[in-house]
């Protein structure tokens, strides 16, 4: 944990020293393998960019370097020292400050309290000395050129502004790299262009800089070397001047799209779903498609962008302030998921661990949750055939467990989400909205799922799937619909979608910046 | 399964492990034998232990008077658990049962006093326990306050307006064939005749817990409301209803007391609601919801009770009485923690060593 001093470069910086390295890292999760090898160096003086596809592992790694998860296996070392970081206080003490994409302040405490939270300044008799406090936060904000009152309360703040106060505390702590995890994702251009140039005067001053982010022109702006990961492991590292944006995104993806995500021709039939002008203030507003039996369409877009909230509400779980939404022909009732149900919609959802699954049930009664109505006989739930259909379902989509008894926690990712979607096909679905079908899933079963969901279609089933691997997208659907800020943006068939055609629609003027 | 890490980039990607079998394949503990190794059946092996060594040992306690007070006395207890479990199960708590068990009773005895038909005067106070679960229902699941506030307040609540129903009176004067009925035994076994009424009670619990698709729900309400309601489970109203249950149960066992002990007042079954807390957590039933059988709880409420009557028959004091139960909850509560923490110590263990194995 302790350093020597020749970590410290100071603000006359020779650039070269790595000021944070790990090498060939793991974590596991019981089966999944979250991190395989987690390989990446940050120079003192320099802005390192982090990139890959959702579950590459980037945020299993950001958290090893925040304390929070230990590794398994590989070599930590900060300024030259090996490291083994138990908690976050640790990560902190070494000079590591991490600044997440939302900031966790305290709303009730002034700006100042939160930077100098837990380390407040002592004045006499040993009191706290707000005085001291509220001071030294404005020489910080002087420091980052950045007009925030300290004497305010967090509650309020923007977004963009309690990310800076993250970075004033960073800098009081007088940290040597700061991680900073898709900051911009909730930005406007003006508020990215602040933050950018107080990264890069930290980075003058000698401090190492680690941005994750899914934009590549903020990527090819801002950074020094960029670091590309896929599936859990360490691909390159590489000059960001000796390198263009399609040779990141063919390290990034690292397959043929077309080998890997299988849709087969299936016949498209009548209208399924039909959903028209529906709106909730401040999620989504006008939003009108339609899904058709054995079709796969997409819904693209960056994350927050409000296609998770358009498949909330079509299902039922969440209210809507205007539209209407048909399935089959008729309207269905909003707010209500068992009405959805019975007519025949599944939902797949984002977070499998606490929406698609009851984890600590069994795989059998999860599966035959769904069909718990279906099951009984005069009230009475039928144990035989609730057996038997758990054991078909299971067979039919490989799951594999020790036994049909064990809770779904024991399972790994992969399997866990065929158990969610052996319980939805259980019930014989017409339509099947799937949220992330392979967030969080090793490569190999990930393929499977993919087959899978493009059978389903062959077979009749309208998809409707909300991903954010492009890949995925461009691979598996029929037609693409883009969200941006809550709006369909564009409508892209199969022959039209192309990684340009949906990322443009997905960010471009977002913020009203060029 | 645990793979070294490489330094290049082309190592073939973490794949899932296809050695593992199917969860189609019959394999490991089938029904019947988890029912045996479950954590209710330990409670049901305590129970029959624990009755075999009284028999034994304690001169008395094998006899049909055994039986019949024992059974008496814990029948308040085993009615109000029934409902009980369910609630804990989705992982709530109803602190305010043994006040709506005195607020019927008082209201019992102010109606009867008045003079109103006995018939009529059991459907009111029935229905007086309805309306008062529907008041905790609605707090906990319409409003979506938490049971463990609701019922703390509902508890002074509606022990207040037992208060002020009777205030400090008492009614005793019950028709005689009632309350001759309430402790007749059938025949010679010493079982109480309302038995039948209470076996009713927990068959119909019983069943709806493990035998419906409402039972179902209830399980997964308590481990993940969010999961439940995504399969369409409604999460409020599967609240409301239990709570009314509760309130109805709770209401039996205030007239059950009233006429047992002939006596209406507003403090009957005072401090019930913790003996039936301690039974039904004794019997396996998770207070984080999610974990639990009607079986294991009877078997909790029999124990508790059992070993309260051995000890009286024994005559040990009280206070080694409350320490006992005390302690048997505590127990019955960290169990269960100890195993997983152990379970879980075991496997991060095995996980560390495979891993310095293959990279070194």
């Amino acid at each position: 944990m302790q350093q020597t001093d020749s970590s410290r470069s100071g603000p006359s910086g020779e650039r070269s020293g790595p000021a944070l390295s790990l090498s060939h890292a793991a974590k596991t999760f019981g089966p999944v393998v979250a991190l395989a090898d987690g390989t990446v160096d940050i120079r003192a003086g320099e802005i390192h960019a982090l990139v890959g596809e959702n579950g590459a592992g980037k945020s299993t790694l950001v958290k090893i370097l925040a304390g929070l998860h230990h590794p398994d296996s590989g070599d930590f070392r900060v300024g030259g020292e090996s490291v083994q970081f138990r908690n976050v206080g640790d990560s902190k003490a070494a000079g590591i400050s991490v600044i997440y994409q939302e900031p966790t302040l305290f709303p009730d405490l002034s700006v100042a309290e939160n930077i100098f939270v837990g380390r407040q300044p002592k004045g006499r008799f040993g009191l706290i000395s707000k005085a001291t406090m509220v001071r030294e936060a404005g020489l910080l904000f002087e420091r980052l050129g950045v007009p925030i009152d300290p004497t305010r309360t967090a509650e309020g703040l923007s977004i963009a502004d309690q990310q800076i106060i993250e970075i004033a505390k960073a800098i009081s702590l007088d940290a040597k790299v700061l991680v900073m995890d898709e900051p911009t994702a909730a930005l406007s251009g003006v508020e990215v262009e602040r933050l950018f140039a107080v990264a890069r005067s930290l980075r003058d001053k000698g401090t190492g800089i680690l941005f994750i982010s899914h934009r590549f022109d903020e990527v090819f702006d801002l950074c020094d070397r960029i670091t590309v990961m896929r599936d859990g492991r360490y691909i390159a590292t590489h000059r960001t001047a000796d390198v263009t944006v399609a040779e990141i995104v063919r390290e990034m993806v690292g397959r043929d799209i077309e080998a890997l995500f299988p849709k087969t021709v299936a016949e498209i039939g009548d209208t399924v779903l039909k959903v028209d002008g529906l709106s909730r203030a401040g999620v989504f507003r006008d939003i009108s498609f339609d899904v058709r039996a054995g079709e796969i369409v997409a819904l693209a877009g960056l994350v927050g962008a409000g296609r998770t909230e358009v498949a909330r509400a079509v299902f039922g779980i969440d209210p809507y302030d205007a539209g209407k939404i048909s399935f089959r022909g008729s309207t269905l009732k909003p707010r209500d998921p068992q009405a959805a149900i019975t007519a025949g919609m599944g939902f797949v959802p984002e977070d499998r661990r606490k929406q698609g699954l009851v984890m600590n049930l069994s795989v059998a009664r999860n599966i035959t949750l769904t069909l718990r109505n279906k099951l009984a006989t005069a009230g009475l739930i039928n144990g035989a055939a609730e057996r038997r259909a758990a054991q078909e379902w299971s067979k039919r989509l490989q799951v594999k467990a020790g036994s049909q008894e064990h809770a779904v926690s024991t399972l790994s990712g992969g399997n866990q989400q065929k158990v969610v979607l052996a319980k939805w096909l259980a019930m014989d679905p017409h339509l099947l909205i799937i949220d992330e079908p392979t967030r969080g899933i090793d490569v190999g079963t990930k393929s499977e799922v993919h087959r899978l969901i493009s059978d389903l279609a062959g077979r009749g089933i309208a998809i409707l799937m909300i991903s954010s691997e492009l890949p995925e997208v461009l691979g598996m659907a029929d037609r693409v619909l883009v969200m941006r800020e809550g709006r369909i943006t564009a409508e892209l068939d199969r022959a039209g979608a192309n990684p340009e055609s949906v990322m443009h629609a997905a960010t471009s003027s977002s913020g009203g910046t060029p | 399964m645990s793979e070294t890490t490489s330094t290049t980039g082309t190592a073939p990607a973490p794949v899932a492990d296809n050695t593992k079998p199917l969860a189609s394949e019959p394999k490991g503990k089938t029904g019947a034998a988890r029912i045996l190794a479950g954590r209710d059946a330990i409670t049901i092996y305590a129970l029959i232990a624990f009755l075999i060594y009284a028999a034994i040992t304690i001169p008395r306690f094998a006899s049909p008077v055994t039986t019949g007070f024992l059974l008496l006395d814990v029948i308040p207890v085993l009615l109000i658990a029934m409902p009980m479990t369910l609630i804990i199960i989705t992982g709530e708590i109803d602190l305010s049962v043994a006040s709506i068990a005195g607020l019927t009773s008082a209201l019992m005895g102010v109606l009867w006093a008045g003079g109103m038909d006995i018939g009529l005067v059991l459907a009111i106070s029935l229905l007086a326990g309805v309306a008062a679960g529907m008041f905790n229902g609605f707090l906990i699941a319409v409003l979506g306050l938490p049971s463990l506030a609701v019922t703390i307040g509902t508890l002074a609540l509606f022990r207040g307006l037992a208060l002020v129903t009777i205030g400090d009176n008492a009614v005793a004067n019950f028709p005689k064939a009632l309350t001759a009925f309430f402790t007749s035994k059938l025949g010679g076994t010493g079982i109480p005749t309302v038995m039948i009424g209470v076996v009713a009670v927990i068959v119909f619990f019983g069943v709806l817990l493990h035998f419906t698709p409402f039972g179902r729900g209830l399980f997964a309400i308590g481990y993940s409301k969010e999961a439940a309601s995504f399969v369409g489970i409604n999460v409020a109203r599967s609240k409301f209803w239990l709570y009314v249950a509760s309130g109805a149960v709770s209401a039996l066992a205030g007239i059950y007391w009233t006429l047992r002990y002939t006596s209406a007042r507003s403090d009957n079954a005072s401090g019930l609601e913790l003996a039936v807390i301690a039974a039904v957590l004794l019997g396996g039933v998770s207070i984080f919801g999610g974990k639990g059988s009607i079986p294991g709880v009877i078997a909790g409420v029999l124990l508790i009770g059992s070993l309260n009557y051995a000890l009286r028959l024994a005559r040990v004091s009280d206070v080694v009485l409350i320490t006992v139960t005390g302690l048997l909850l505590i127990v019955s509560v960290v169990a269960p923690s100890v195993g997983s923490a152990i379970r879980q110590w075991r496997h991060t263990r095995r996980v560390r060593r495979s891993f310095t194995r293959t990279t070194n």
